[in-house]
C-alpha cells in the first residue's frame, strides 16, 4: 500500500515537555525529554532520543540512501528510489515470527517532509545530530530551541570531481572549515600543479586527506569524484555509525587512516555474520545481502565506493546478480 | 588539548586487519590490503583490488616511469604512498582511444598532442585524468596509487592471491 494524499505534519500543540508529535500514515511519533516513541498498528517502540535523531538525520540527508536505513533492531527505512518504505520489526527475525512487523510505504516527498519536520522540531539548539558525541551538546531535555543550520548543511555531491572548475569547491579555514581536533596531524600542502597556457582548467588536482580533515561532520558519505556511475563517497567516522546499513548492492570500503570495526548481520534477520576489522589500506567489500554498523575509536577518514546504477538493487533481488563482487 | 595521531599506512609501514568469521564465508568481503598488494607488484602493474560490476579500483605500484596511457573516461589517481609526478597531454588524435574503451589503453612510445601540464602529488593528492588527454606516472621512489577507473583489458585480476580466504 502506498499512501500518497498529505499526512498531518504533526500536532499543532505540544506535548507538556514542549515537543509536537507526529503521524505518518498508520505510524505515529513522540519525543519526551529523553527517548522517540514509535507507534504502528501491530506494536510499539522507543529509542533514546539521541540515538533516533542521529538516525534521523542521515536517513533525509542521504535521501534514505541506498537500500535500508535501519535506526536499530526494529524500525527503519527502504528506498525504493521514488517510494519509501516505513517499516517496524520487518528485518527483525523476531518480531516477524510472532508478527508484529509492520511496513507501509509512502511517496518519496511525503515521508521527506513529515521527517524533516520531526528533526527540525525535536532537535533542540545544544545538539548537532551530524556531529560526534564529544563535539556536540545534550539531545535531552524539555524544549530549547533549534539548530537548524546544523540540521540543514550542504550535501556534497560533486558532478566531476571536488576542486574542478564550477564543481563543489574545497573547504579552508575562511569558508568554515578548520582542521578537525582529530586531524590536526594531517598535512594540509596542496598538490604542485604547473599548468602550461590554455590548459588551467584542465590539470586539477587537490588534497583529499586535507579536505576530510576539515569534516565537520561524522559517517556521510559524500560524493568527491564520478566515474559514471563509479562514486567515491569518503567520509569521516567517529565513535558509532548512528544507522545499520542494509545494503542493496554490494557497496566498498577502502580504509584511508586509523580503524574501524564492522559488525555485519544477516540483512533479512539482523543474525550475525562476521566482524571486519579495517586498517589503513585494508580494502573490504559489503555484500548486498548483509546489513552492517562501524565503531571508530579515532575520528578515521572511510573511502566508501559506491555504484550508483540504478538497475542494480532489481537485479540483484532478482537473482541475476550475486550478492558478492567476486568469486574466487 | 588532547593530540591525537593519525595513521596511515605506506609500503614501508602497513598492519592488516582482517574478516572474524561467525557464520560466513571469509571470501565475501574480498578483504585485501593497498599496500601489501603494490609491494607485491609490478610497476605500474594495474591490480584490482575492488570491483562493482564494470568498475573497478586498481592499485598501483609507481616506480620509475610508466608507459603513456589514454583512458576513455574520466579517471582518479588517488597517491596513498610516496610522491608521483604526472604528466597530461592533450591528445592530437583522441580516436587513438576507441570509442567505447573502458579502462584505459597502452600508446606506443610519447603520443603525438600538446603537453598539459604536470602535478606533483603526495600522499593524500587526487588528480583527475580527463578524458581526451594522455598520462604517465613517474616516480623516484616506490609509490602506491589507487586509481579509479572501469576494468580495462591491461586490468589484473589475482583475487586468490591477494584476498583473505
Amino acid at each position: 500500500m502506498t499512501t500518497s494524499t498529505l499526512p498531518e505534519i504533526g500536532s499543532v500543540e505540544p506535548n507538556q515537555h514542549g515537543y509536537r508529535s507526529f503521524s505518518l500514515g498508520k505510524f505515529a511519533f513522540a519525543r519526551d525529554e529523553y527517548f522517540a516513541y514509535i507507534q504502528w498498528p501491530k506494536g510499539h517502540h522507543l529509542m533514546p532520543v539521541d540515538a533516533f535523531l542521529r538516525a534521523l538525520q542521515r536517513d533525509i540527508a542521504w535521501g534514505f540512501f541506498y537500500g535500508i536505513v535501519n535506526f536499530d533492531g526494529v524500525i527503519g527505512t527502504l528506498n525504493h528510489y521514488g517510494t519509501v518504505d516505513l517499516f517496524a520489526g520487518r528485518y527483525n527475525a523476531h518480531y516477524r515470527k510472532a508478527g508484529l512487523d509492520y511496513v507501509e510505504n509512502f511517496k518519496t516527498p511525503l515521508i521527506q517532509r513529515v521527517f524533516e519536520a520531526m528533526l527540525d522540531d525535536w532537535t533542540n539548539a545544544t545538539f548537532d545530530p551530524f556531529a560526534s558525541p564529544e563535539e556536540t551538546g545534550t539531545a535531552f531535555g524539555p524544549k530549547n530551541g533549534n539548530n537548524k543550520e546544523a540540521i540543514t548543511r550542504h550535501r556534497v555531491t560533486a558532478k566531476r570531481m571536488v576542486g574542478a572548475p564550477g564543481d563543489e569547491p574545497l573547504r579552508t579555514d575562511d569558508n568554515g572549515f578548520p582542521v578537525n581536533r582529530g586531524f590536526g596531524d594531517v598535512p594540509q600542502d596542496a598538490p604542485d600543479l604547473k599548468p602550461e597556457p590554455g590548459f588551467e582548467d584542465e590539470v586539477v588536482a587537490f588534497n583529499l586527506f586535507a579536505y576530510l580533515s576539515r569534516s565537520d561532520v561524522t559517517w556521510n558519505p559524500s560524493v568527491v569524484s564520478v566515474c559514471k556511475n563509479s562514486l567515491y563517497c569518503p567520509t569521516t567516522e567517529e565513535y558509532i555509525l548512528p544507522i545499520i546499513h542494509g545494503n542493496d548492492r554490494v557497496e566498498w570500503f577502502v580504509q584511508l587512516s586509523d580503524e574501524i570495526h564492522w559488525e555485519v548481520e544477516d540483512r533479512e534477520t539482523g543474525a550475525a555474520r562476521a566482524r571486519v576489522t579495517m586498517k589503513p589500506g585494508d580494502v573490504a567489500a559489503m555484500p548486498a545481502d548483509i546489513r552492517h554498523r562501524g565503531f571508530a575509536p579515532k575520528r578515521s577518514m572511510l573511502l566508501v565506493w559506491e555504484n550508483a546504477s540504478p538497475e542494480i538493487p532489481a537485479l540483484i533481488a532478482q537473482g541475476k546478480l550475486p550478492t558478492n563482487p567476486v568469486q574466487f | 588539548m588532547h593530540q591525537y595521531f593519525t595513521r596511515f599506512g605506506s609500503l614501508e609501514r602497513y598492519e592488516k586487519g582482517g574478516v572474524e568469521v561467525i557464520n560466513d564465508d571469509p571470501r565475501n568481503y574480498v578483504f585485501s590490503n593497498i599496500f601489501e598488494v603494490a609491494s607485491k607488484a609490478r610497476p605500474y602493474e594495474k591490480v584490482a583490488v575492488g570491483k562493482n560490476l564494470e568498475y573497478v579500483i586498481e592499485a598501483i605500484r609507481a616506480e620509475g616511469t610508466s608507459e603513456w596511457r589514454a583512458p576513455g573516461h574520466d579517471e582518479f589517481a588517488l597517491v596513498m604512498d610516496g610522491e608521483v609526478e604526472i604528466r597530461l597531454l592533450k591528445l592530437d588524435n583522441p580516436s587513438v582511444v576507441p570509442p567505447g574503451t573502458h579502462g584505459s589503453v597502452a600508446l606506443k612510445g610519447a603520443p603525438a598532442g600538446r603537453k598539459m601540464g604536470v602535478v606533483r602529488a603526495r600522499r593524500g593528492h587526487m588528480t583527475l585524468l580527463p578524458v581526451g588527454a594522455a598520462y604517465q606516472f613517474h616516480g623516484n621512489r616506490p609509490g602506491v596509487v589507487l586509481l579509479q577507473t572501469i576494468a580495462g583489458k591491461d586490468t589484473t585480476e589475482r583475487w586468490a592471491d591477494i584476498c583473505q580466504k
